[in-house]
This record gives structure tokens, sequence and C-alpha cells, in this order.
């Protein structure tokens, strides 16, 4: 349940400080997620992962979806993706999902090293 | 204690956000790049996108209204001209700001600000070219007229407005990619604009400086009948026939010319790095009523330039209660440039002219800053060049500048060659004069008289302005500033020691090429010279000849012309220069010395119909054949000095073996065999067959696979995925659908001069530069097709028509 709250929280906090920050605004909440909701390193690293995964996973599709593949077809081929919309889409939530993990993780520990004083 | 690895994952976290959020060689900052709410996906505009809005900026001066149709051109009705242009500014930077940006950026020699260290030479010859001189030079001139002043400053502010207005996250995703920020808009930059067009139409169209190299190893009577000045079959621009009145000015050749300037046998190992590409040109034509089915004037465009997505040209309509105007318009410059309004209409080809000479210039010493000229040492202005430099230190680059112009090569600036001199520029576009106005001019223009008003201030780059009017009148004048030259002035490096060999002038404005009316009942120009030999100056050029007789031989036979006819003469394929090349190839090749495999090639060329077609095998041997035999014929003497001695044009040569079947160029002088032209026809072929036989096993030996017909972004070779390659069309330089690699007719446009005005265009691109957006390229498969769109000429009462897909409102506020 904590888990679940956590990712959720994760998400709705990174899509609004997208709509004020710039894109490392995610490392920010999600770590500021890990300290309100504690739980272990892992479990903390997973949530924001997730979290921000499936935002960006979810709005990037949905984007793609009403351009009908015209971007996503040709920055697939720049960046280097096979010129496939859905690589790019997972790479997209992977790189913020990635970031978030770990500011994440950092919020759990700081959590912990405040606790363990 | 949780603080170390509290502190490991926080390094880890900052680290990936440092690392993902900057720039590494050409990979773009990639968090930035890909978050959903900032990066490229923000550019992914949604299919069916709507562009109505409601604007206020407090610059305007009253209400304004632009109607957007299906194809996303904008139809903008204002109260005022100020208003209009401010209007046009700023969509041409919401729909195309990267390419001003970009394009004036390069003009300015400030390219490696985004390019990095790899165009640094670019920049330095941009500036060492004096773009940034010419255009300081035309801003003067500008700002002299307060009513022209108004015009450029609204367009200005127009860019500038949607500037402010853009958030980080509606950046043009070119922007991401390189990780940078547009610049404000200046009027400056519009005048670099026109700068750039300048250098891409007048700056390629002289051969001087390997010219030179030709003089030192061919005596005069070889050198005419290689480089000759008027060719045997040309269809000149002004009907042949026409009698020119005397010359006002009569240059005067200078007394030691014989033996500094014709005499002087030195090689210039200079050479221009990127030089205009030669197949910049164009077709226009016009017809009178009597040879058209609705007894109206017919005009015809069709300008040949580097395509590129996002397109050069953006389409709109521009109305005030006082105007009304239809056309394309170039983004980063107010004014339609090709189009039409309700009285008239009008087109461009360039004129092709040279109005670009060098200058050897005596320096004291290696600091430059006196030169020797008649008889004195002469104080030169330096100019310190800072080139900002993406990745890398600033680069500092001196420039001299002489009573000639600036100092473009010298022994810090010659393209690793060895033999350094120092070469002053003389170009005709460093002279101030106000070009844009010609256009405002133009738009407006009701008559013969105002055309002829309008254009005739226009200096450079010198254009074909052809026309039409409803009251059925047809011209063409081939307008710009050109030098009266003495016979053969420029055509080689001239001394820069005295005034002696400066332009001494000229040629009256009056006394420019230009045709009304004439008894054939139609006009035409292609990049050919304007008049037969009877014009009484002296006026090189690089001129295409071929085209200009297609066309002409075709509006000959012609009548009852309707619109349509004038579409599938810009479609039109036929290879005229083929047609006699062909008859040389397969008249002179020894058959019994082929193999099978070019046996075969010949066979096919034999039966080929002389239509460049997209699946025409024939036209791609006849190319790679014809293109053998050049190297055949000449690389053996041109190859005496370094740089090369430039080919003579594919006409010329054509003409001289026609004249001359033992022509003495034919002879390889690297062998001591004496070769016949049915020696270097047949190894022409041999040679040829080769790389035809490759062709044919990777399939392809159809033209089109052959060229690859290609729309490339404007980043070109760094940005595949943006292009369109592979393009089903057939065509080349030298015929009237000029469509090479990746070069050929910008935009088609036809328009007759009935009422209502019936006008048809088109374009390989879109009327939107963003690569995302379904309107990037949504015109060029119907430019593949040789089809038009119908160009809705929008009225006052159309305002609540179905065509009308989305509203823009302005107002002041």
């Amino acid at each position: 349940m904590k888990f679940l709250v956590a990712t959720i929280l994760t998400a709705l906090l990174a899509f609004i400080s997208g709509l004020f920050l710039p894109w490392w605004g995610i490392a920010i909440t999600s770590l500021l997620v890990a300290v309100i909701i504690h739980q272990k390193a892992g479990k903390a690293f997973l949530a924001g992962m997730l979290g921000v995964f499936a935002l960006w996973a979810g709005l990037a599709a949905w984007i793609n979806l009403q351009n009908q593949g015209i971007m996503a077809k040709k920055i697939a081929a720049v960046l280097p993706l096979g010129g496939n919309p859905v690589y790019l889409i997972l790479f997209t939530a992977f790189i913020g999902g990635l970031v978030a993990g770990f500011a994440a993780m950092s919020g759990s520990f700081l959590r912990s090293s405040k606790e363990s004083r | 204690m949780r603080i170390v690895p509290f502190a490991i994952s926080t390094i880890v976290t900052a680290g990936l956000v440092f690392a993902l959020n900057k720039q590494w060689g050409t990979i773009p900052p990639v968090g930035k790049f890909v978050s959903p709410q900032h990066g490229f996906w923000q550019n992914a505009e949604p299919t069916g996108e709507g562009f109505n809005a409601e604007l206020n900026f407090p610059e305007l001066k009253g209400k304004a209204d632009v109607y957007f149709d299906e194809r996303l051109v904008p139809h903008v009705f204002a109260e005022n001209d100020e208003d209009l242009y401010f209007i046009q500014g700023f969509l041409h930077a919401k729909f195309r700001l990267f390419q001003m940006d970009l394009q004036t950026k390069a003009a300015a020699g400030r390219a490696s600000e985004i390019a990095g260290p790899k165009a640094i030479n670019f920049d330095k010859e941009q500036r060492r070219l004096g773009m940034v001189y010419a255009a300081e030079n035309a801003m003067k001139e500008m700002d002299k007229d307060p009513a022209t002043k108004i015009m450029f400053d609204a367009y200005t502010n127009g860019v500038n407005a949607y500037i402010k207005s853009l958030k980080e996250a509606e950046l043009p995703v070119e922007y991401k990619l390189l990780n940078f920020k547009p610049e404000e808009w200046t009027n400056f930059r519009t005048a670099l604009l026109l700068k750039m067009m300048a250098k891409m139409l007048s700056s390629g169209t002289e051969n001087d400086l390997s010219n030179t190299n030709a003089k030192s190893i061919f005596i005069p009577d070889e050198l005419k009948a290689m480089y000759p000045q008027v060719h045997d079959s040309l269809a000149p621009i002004v009907p042949k026939g026409t009698v020119f009145e005397k010359p006002g000015i009569v240059p005067v050749q200078p007394a030691t010319a014989d033996s500094l300037y014709f005499g002087n046998k030195e090689v210039i190992a200079a050479k221009e790095i990127s030089k205009p590409d030669i197949n910049n040109g164009s077709n226009n034509w016009v017809v009178a009523g009597s040879k058209t089915q609705s007894g109206v004037p017919i005009l015809s465009n069709d300008p040949h330039l580097e395509l590129s997505l996002p397109s050069i040209w953006y389409e709109m309509q521009l109305q005030t209660p006082t105007s009304n105007t239809y056309g394309v318009s170039l983004p980063g410059s107010p004014f339609v440039i090709i189009g039409f309004n309700d009285s008239i209409a009008w087109g461009v080809t360039n004129a092709q002219r040279d109005v670009k000479d060098y200058y050897n210039i005596k320096f004291k010493d290696n600091t430059k800053q006196e030169y020797w000229f008649n008889g004195k040492w002469e104080k030169s202005a330096r100019k310190v060049e800072t080139i900002k430099v993406k990745g890398g230190a600033d680069v500092l680059d001196t420039v001299a500048y002489t009573v000639f112009g600036p100092v473009m090569f010298d022994e810090a600036f010659s393209n690793d060659f060895s033999n350094k001199r120092n070469l002053a520029v003389r170009w005709a576009a460093h002279d101030p004069s106000n070009d844009g106005i010609t256009f405002y001019k133009l738009n407006r223009a009701k008559n013969y008289d105002e055309y002829a008003d309008a254009i005739k201030t226009f200096d450079c780059p010198g254009q074909n302005f052809v026309f039409a009017s409803k009251t059925g009148d047809i011209a063409i004048w081939q307008q710009g500033k050109f030098p009266a030259r003495w016979n053969r002035q420029g055509l080689y490096v001239m001394p820069g020691e005295d005034s002696s060999y400066m332009w001494q002038g000229f040629i009256p404005q009056a006394e420019n090429p230009h045709s009304k009316n004439p008894v054939e009942g139609f006009l035409q120009s292609a990049n050919q010279r304007p008049v037969d030999s009877t014009y009484p100056y002296f006026i090189p050029g690089s001129y295409i000849t071929p085209r200009g007789i297609t066309i002409s031989n075709k509006l000959t036979a012609m009548s009852g012309i309707t619109p349509d006819d004038m579409m599938k003469l810009q479609n039109n394929y036929f290879n005229t220069l083929g047609e006699d090349a062909r008859s040389i190839l397969t008249g002179y090749v020894k058959e019994n010395e082929l193999n099978a495999t070019e046996k075969k090639y010949l066979d096919i060329l034999r039966n080929w119909d002389l239509m460049a077609t997209p699946d025409s095998k024939g036209q791609t041997i006849y190319q790679c054949w014809w293109d053998s035999l050049e190297i055949g014929i000449w690389k053996d003497e041109l190859s005496r000095t370094t740089p090369i001695s430039p080919f003579p044009d594919e006409q010329t040569t054509m003409e001289l073996l026609k004249r001359d079947t033992a022509l003495k160029f034919i002879d390889d002088i690297t062998t001591t065999k004496q070769e016949t032209l049915f020696d270097v026809v047949t190894i022409a072929l041999k040679k040829a067959s080769v790389e035809l036989a490759k062709a044919e096993a990777e399939g392809k030996l159809e033209w089109t696979k052959f060229k690859n017909p290609t729309v490339y972004h404007l980043l070109k070779d760094a940005l595949p995925a943006f292009a369109r390659k592979g393009l089903p069309v057939g065509g080349n330089g030298n015929i009237v659908n000029a469509i090479t690699h990746s070069h050929g007719p910008s935009w088609r446009m036809v328009v007759q001069m009935s009422t209502p005005t019936e006008a048809y265009g088109v374009y390989p691109g879109g009327q939107s530069g963003n690569p995302g957006s379904q309107y990037y390229d949504d015109y060029l498969d119907n430019w593949v097709a040789g089809k038009y769109n119908k160009l809705w000429f929008m009225r006052e009462g159309d305002r609540t028509d179905k065509n009308v897909k989305w509203t823009m409102k302005f107002s002041k506020g």
C-alpha cells in the first residue's frame, strides 16, 4: 500500500513540477516523496523509478498518439533507435525513471540518517 | 548511520542530472531533450491541431485578422502596412524561426557558434567576402528612407513579439537538439538575409580565380573557344533582332592590359570554400493573350535553388485596404517576393551575370597597414573579426579593407595552398542599395509603368523580372547594377596597384536588357545570356543555355495555351542538349571494339526518347557517358594547373565537337598516340560502362535511382532523419524540370491574368518548419507528381467562407 501511494504521489508531483520547473524538478519531487513516505532504499528506488517511468511513458505515448508518430519516427532515427517510436517512448521513460529512482533512494537514506540520530 | 549511502546516492543523482542536462559532442542534453513536458515531445504537434488564437500586442495600431486555409496558408487582412508587416514577421517567426535564425547567422559568418570548429573556415570566408560589410552598407540605405524603415521596423517587431512570447518548451526542436536559443531579430538581420540571397545568386557566377589559371596555359584563341561568351544556339531573353541603342558609357582598356593583365601567366592558388551551386538558376516565362485560350496573359515561374526542409519559401496573402498581394515570401524579410496582386503578376530568375572581381594587392609589409596604390602607400582599414566557436576558444581574424573591397585571400587565409597572394574582392553586393523596397512597390504595382519603376532601383543580385498585367501587357527586364566592362575585363584576377583596372562605371539602367510586348507573343528567361552578340557591352557570366532553347522552342510552337499547358511545360523532361550530344556519342563510337555490356548500353542510348524521366535508363547512360567524354577531352589539358582550370560547360563542349570533330583538345596529351574523336568517345563509353554496370548491379540504372533526389533538412547530413530521400522525380540542371540530386524548382507558379485571377503553385515542403507537424512536408508529394495547389486569392467577402479553417485575431493591447 505504502509502495503504491509513493509511486502515485511521485508521478503526480513529477507532473506538477514539469509545469513549473525544469526537467530535473522530478529529482526534487521524487526525493521529497521518499522522505515523506519512508520505505527501504530498494523499495524507494523502485517506487521513484516506476512513478516517473509510468508518467513519462504515459505522456509520451499520449503525445505520440495525437501526433500519429510523425515526430517520434524522426527522433527515433536521430537518437538512434531504429526509427521505432515504441523504443523511443521506453527510452524516454527509462531516463526519467532512472533519475527519479536515484533521487528517491537519496530521500530514503536521508530519512533513515535523520532517524538514526 | 546512513550518511555514506545518502551521500553516494545523492552524488549519483546529481551526477545523472548533470550528465543528462549537458550536451556531449553532437548528443543533445538527453534529460532535457526527452522530457515529455520540456523536450522534443512538446514539438510533436497533434494532427488536427487548431491554430485559432486571439493575440494582443502594444505595437499594433489597429485590428487585423489572419485566416488560415486548409493548407495552413495565412491570408492576412490588416488595416495598414505597419500592422501587415508586423504580422508577417510574427507568422514567419511562428512557423520558421530556426530557419531565419540559422540562415542569418551563417550569412554573417557565425555558423561556428552553432556547428563548432568545423565551420571556422566557412565563417572566415563569409566575413572576408564582406557579407557583414555588405549588409551594413545596405542598412545605411534602408535607414535613409523613413517610409521603408517603418516597414522593416514593423517586421522586426513582429518577429521579436513572437520570440518574446516563446516558452522554453515551445522552442523549435532544432534548438533543443543543438542546445541553443534564438537571438533577437533586427533590421540588420533582414539585410543579412538579402545578402545571403545576393551571395547565392551573384557570387558564384564568375570563375576568376580558376580562369586565371587557365590563362596561364592557354593562348587567347583557345580561351575564347573554351570559354565563349555567346553560344551558337543561344535563345536569348531579349528576342534576337532587337536593335540596341548606342552605349551610354564606353569603358577604356588600360594601356598596360596586354602586359600586366592578358600577358600575366601567374597561377592563382586560392580557392573559395563555399562557392554557390552553379545550378542556382530558374525559369520564367510569360505568354501574351494572343497565344492563350482565354485571351489573357499567363505568367510562369520556377526558381531553382538548393531544396530544403523547411523550404526557403513561405506562402501567404497580404491584404490592406490599399493593397492585396499573394505569393511566396522569404522568412527573414517582409513582402511577397514572387507572386501577383489584383492587377499584375511577376516572377524572377537569376541573371547569372559576373559582378565580382579580384584584385592583386601589394602590401608594404606583413602588418597589411599600407598597400601600393596609384604611386604611393595608402592606408588600409583593418577589421578584426571575432569568431565565437561552440566548444572552443574565440578565433580572431584580421581582414584588411582596400579601395577595392576586403582582402579575401591572404597568407592567413588561402585554403592550404602554398602560393600566397593578397586578393581583394570587388563585389556589386558591397554597394549601398535598398533592394527590399523593390518588392514593397511590386506588391502594389498596378501596371507596366509601376512595375518598371519598382524594379529600377534593384541592384543586386541581378534578376530577370518577368511581368504580366490584367491590361494585357507582357514584359521582362534583366535588372541589376552591372559594371560596364572593357572587353574581357574581370575574367581574370586584375592588377590592384592603381585605379586603371577598377570598374569605370555601370551600364545605365535604361540600357539593361528588356523587352515589352514582342511580336513573338511570349518572353522567357532561363539563366541564359540575356542578349545576342549585338548588345554593346561585354557581359560575362555563368550562363546556362539549354533550358532557354527548350522553352523557346515549345512556346513558339504552342497556341491556345491554358494554365495546364504551362504546368506541363514546367514539368517537362526533354533533354535538348542530349539530342545533339547523343548524335556525337553514337556517331563516333567504334562499335566493333565494344564488349556485350558496352554494346547493351549503346543500344539503350540509341533507343532513348531523349526524356529525363524518373525511369529513364537512357538518361543515366547519356549523362555518365557524356561526363566521361568531357573528362577524356579536357582533364589532361586542364590539370596542368593547380588548382585545376575550369571545365568548359557542356553546351560549349557539344558545340565545339559539332563544329570541329578534329578539335585539338581531343588528343590526350599524356599519351604519345594521337587520339581521334572515335578513340575518346569509345574510351569514354568503356569507362562509363564500369560505373553503369555497378549501378545496374545495385538496381540503380533508372535515372531517379541513380541520382537519388533528396530534399534535405537545413542541417543536411547532421539530420538525415528530417530529410525526404529517394523522391521519384527525373530532370536535371539543364532540363526545364531542373531537379538534380538536391536542387531544383523551389516553387512552381502559374498565374492566368483572368478575372478573377486563376493561380496555381506548389513548393517541395510545407508551411510549417516543425518536423513534428503534419504541415512540415505535406506539399512534397504533389510537387513530386507535378501537381499544383490552386491558390486561393481570398476576397474581403470570403471571411466566412468554408475554406477558412482557423482564424488568428490580432489587436492592440
